[in-house]
């Protein structure tokens, strides 16, 4: 029963479902119970969360990133699939701390001040989210201060900083310098991606990595989590 | 089933009433000047119909000068058909052009003489010889047989390529002017199961030519119900002359009642007036002529209204077909089909340069959009030629293909229901319901059911363009592919029964 459930959550993660009401990869599938249905009948009938994760959820995003590599899978996928481990993991939050499993990390994300633009740190949110992370989402327009309060508040491990306009970009190194005038700036490692930075660019201010996509993003925070780890 | 081409909304450049003024100017054309024919039966049998003929003293060939009234023209319109059906191997690949409905086909076209190879070389930077990059570099071959086979078992997998019209002159040492159409429709026959179109090089060799389609169509009903064959007259050469070969040809086209486009090629600036109501007030005239000569012939007879105006380059007197004009003459031509009903076999998909790149890109996509945009049931140059029509190249034709499908796309008609609507609505409700907001888990079902474009399928990575290596590739990988020969034993028949096969062809 139990291994009949966690391959059903597995096939849905695969699928890129979140509730009944989503379409999948194969034809026929609204109507039929998706990840979030799962988890909470798998809670219902006492599957630790450790299984539900490692067994159901992770297993199901290392085939979907497999099939993406293939080039059977277009970035669409990947974001459905993403979306659904997210919406697990939102429902197992609670249970997690009951059953002493600790989270991959806390990552806080947000577009920099008098930038609108949010596609990209929304990409980058569901494939963290996808990946196992907690994401706190500040939104778009977030001048340092905000940003240094929700990292003093929050204590995340990483600062994903995002920013379309060359005008907005600066507002990255801004946000930098306010957190080491806070002297949180060690406590946090800052990643920044976007259409107008580079490499180059998140060396120059001083951040911690740059993504140049949100698979690239991902990757850069499982590099640097063995980092924090160590 | 026949194949769907696609079905655009034709984009109208001219007003109905400029159309009747050129129709009108067109038939002004027909008495006078007139039109010289070179061709004794062509003469006669325009003044049977109460042309008048006048005998043109020069030296040379005979020549007429024929004054055709407009009862002849209207008469034999009347008596042209407004579908035409361009038969093929695979029932599925059967072309249904009707003038009536703007449905567009993709053909390749003219006999170029060369072949174009693109193969890949390293190259090692001069400043810094530790950077070596990759480049197409391109090799020019001789059309031959085996080329020709070549070119349709592309057209046989490529999607947009709708019928095979030849694509290389074959100058194999063993082909002759008495061998070659047998050679020439054989091998292409031999490797698509789609319509195959081309110029008849002799008129002794029609007979044999028609042999071997009924044999492979399965018999002279069958050739008729299903014509997997057609021909393409240039009979008129501009300005308004019937030349003697090519009507003869014509003429005994018409008799078999196999499909046969009247083409004509006027070049602006050189050949026909430059001006587009000059320009196209003469094309029709001489599509007119030639049109009315094969209802004349045999009535009935099914024709393609077959314009192909270019106009010259200023620098060489060469035909150019990158220029904005030729869109223009072509757009026209197509509405004057339109006003017939006739099908028309229009032209686009050509460009100047001799190599592919840049600017053979904008080139022959500015004539894919825009001619199809215009909504002829046919149109032919449109896969792999290059150096103006002297040149065609099987990569070039991968490329034209995908490009292709492409603008078929863009030109579909818009589905704007009450059902799909609500299902948007739906959709911005569930996005607007999220934190990222976006859009992308609604693609998912389009993306597979092929609603969408897929990417490029030639794009490169990093700094370098990779589409020719792509492009080579895919061809590669097509030519790989077991061919769609005919069956052995009706390949056996064609050979026990017409002459002039090169053995090889049966061997391969």
């Amino acid at each position: 029963m139990t291994e009949d459930l966690l391959a059903l959550l597995k096939e849905n993660v695969i699928q890129g479902r979140v509730t009944r009401d989503d379409e999948g990869i194969d034809e026929g599938m609204v109507g039929q119970p998706g990840v979030s249905e799962f988890i909470e009948k798998a809670l219902a009938q006492g599957i630790s969360p450790e299984d539900m994760i490692k067994r159901g959820l992770t297993e199901g995003m290392d085939i979907v990133g497999q099939k993406y590599e293939a080039g059977e899978y277009y970035i669409p996928d990947m974001l459905a699939s993403a979306e659904a481990v997210g919406a697990a993991m939102e429902i197992l939050e609670p249970h997690l701390a009951k059953s002493g499993i600790k989270s991959k990390g806390k990552i806080i994300v947000a577009t920099v001040k008098g930038d609108l633009h949010d596609i990209g740190k929304n990409i980058v949110s569901i494939l963290l989210r996808g990946a196992g992370y907690m994401v706190k989402d500040l939104g778009n327009d977030i001048d340092p201060q905000t940003i240094v309060a929700a990292v003093r508040e929050e204590k995340p491990q990483f600062l994903g900083l995002s920013a379309l306009l060359t005008s907005t970009m600066i507002h990255m190194k801004d946000t930098i310098q306010a957190l080491i005038e806070s002297g949180f700036r060690d406590k946090v490692k800052v990643i920044i991606g976007g259409a107008a930075v580079s490499e180059e660019f998140a060396q120059s201010i001083g951040a911690d990595g740059y993504g140049a996509n949100g698979f690239q993003a991902v990757r850069l925070v499982e590099a640097l989590s063995t980092d924090v780890e160590s | 089933m026949a194949r769907q081409g696609v079905l655009v909304k034709p984009y109208h450049r001219l007003k109905l009433d400029q159309v009747e003024q050129l129709h009108q100017a067109s038939l002004a054309i027909l008495t006078d000047p007139g039109v010289l024919c070179f061709n004794r039966n062509a003469a006669e049998i325009f003044g049977d119909q109460g042309a008048e003929v006048l005998p043109i003293h020069q030296e040379g060939a005979a020549c007429w000068l024929l004054k055709i009234p407009e009862k002849v023209i209207t008469d034999a319109l009347q008596a042209t058909p407004k579908v035409v059906k361009l038969g093929a191997r695979s029932e599925n690949n059967c072309l249904i052009l009707n003038g009536c409905e703007p449905r567009v086909y993709f053909a390749s076209g003219s006999e170029t003489n060369n072949w174009l190879d693109v193969d890949v070389e390293a190259f090692v930077s001069k400043r810094n010889p530790s950077i070596e990059v990759e480049f197409p570099v391109f090799r020019v071959e001789k059309g031959n047989v085996d080329r020709l086979a070549k070119a349709a078992r592309l057209c046989e997998h490529l999607d947009s390529w709708d019928s095979f019209l030849r694509t290389v002159n074959i100058q194999d040492d063993d082909i002759t002017n008495d061998n070659k159409d047998v050679n020439k429709f054989f091998a292409s026959l031999n490797n698509t199961t789609k319509h195959v179109m081309s110029g008849l090089t002799e008129l002794g060799q029609l007979s044999n030519v028609v042999r071997m389609s009924q044999i492979i169509a399965g018999g002279e009903d069958q050739l008729r119900e299903n014509p997997i064959i057609s021909f393409i007259t240039c009979m008129v050469k501009s300005p308004l002359q019937l030349v003697n070969g090519t009507t003869q040809k014509a003429i005994e086209i018409a008799k078999t009642s196999i499909p046969l486009v009247i083409s004509s090629s006027p070049m602006g600036g050189s050949t026909a007036p430059i001006r587009e109501e000059g320009m196209v007030a003469q094309i029709n005239a001489e599509i007119l002529v030639g049109i009315a000569l094969t209802q004349l012939v045999n009535k009935g007879t099914p024709v393609l209204y077959g314009s192909v105006p270019g106009r010259a380059h200023m620098v060489n007197l060469y035909d150019s077909y990158g220029v904005p004009e030729f869109n223009q003459y072509n757009i026209d031509c197509v509405q004057m089909a339109r006003y017939y009903s006739l099908p028309c076999y229009s032209t686009g998909g050509i460009s100047d340069v001799m190599v592919p790149g840049i600017q053979a890109s904008v080139e022959r996509l500015f004539s894919h959009i825009l001619v199809t945009l215009a909504g002829p049931q046919y149109i032919h140059y449109a896969f792999g030629l290059l150096e103006r029509t002297n040149t065609f190249c099987p990569v070039q034709a991968v490329l034209d293909d995908a490009h292709i499908g492409m603008v078929k796309r863009f030109v579909r008609q818009p589905v704007v229901t009450a059902n799909r609507i609500s299902e948007s609505l739906e959709q911005i409700r569930k996005a607007m319901g999220t934190s990222h907001k976006l859009y992308a888990r609604f693609v998912r079902s389009m993306l597979r059911s092929g609603e969408i474009a897929p990417p490029y399928p030639f794009e490169g990575k990093d700094m370098i363009d990779e589409t020719l290596f792509r492009a080579r590739e895919r061809m590669e990988e097509i030519l790989s592919l077991p061919p769609s020969y005919l069956p052995r034993q009706v390949v056996d028949k064609v050979f026990q029964e017409v002459p002039g096969l090169l053995t090889r062809l049966r061997d391969s």
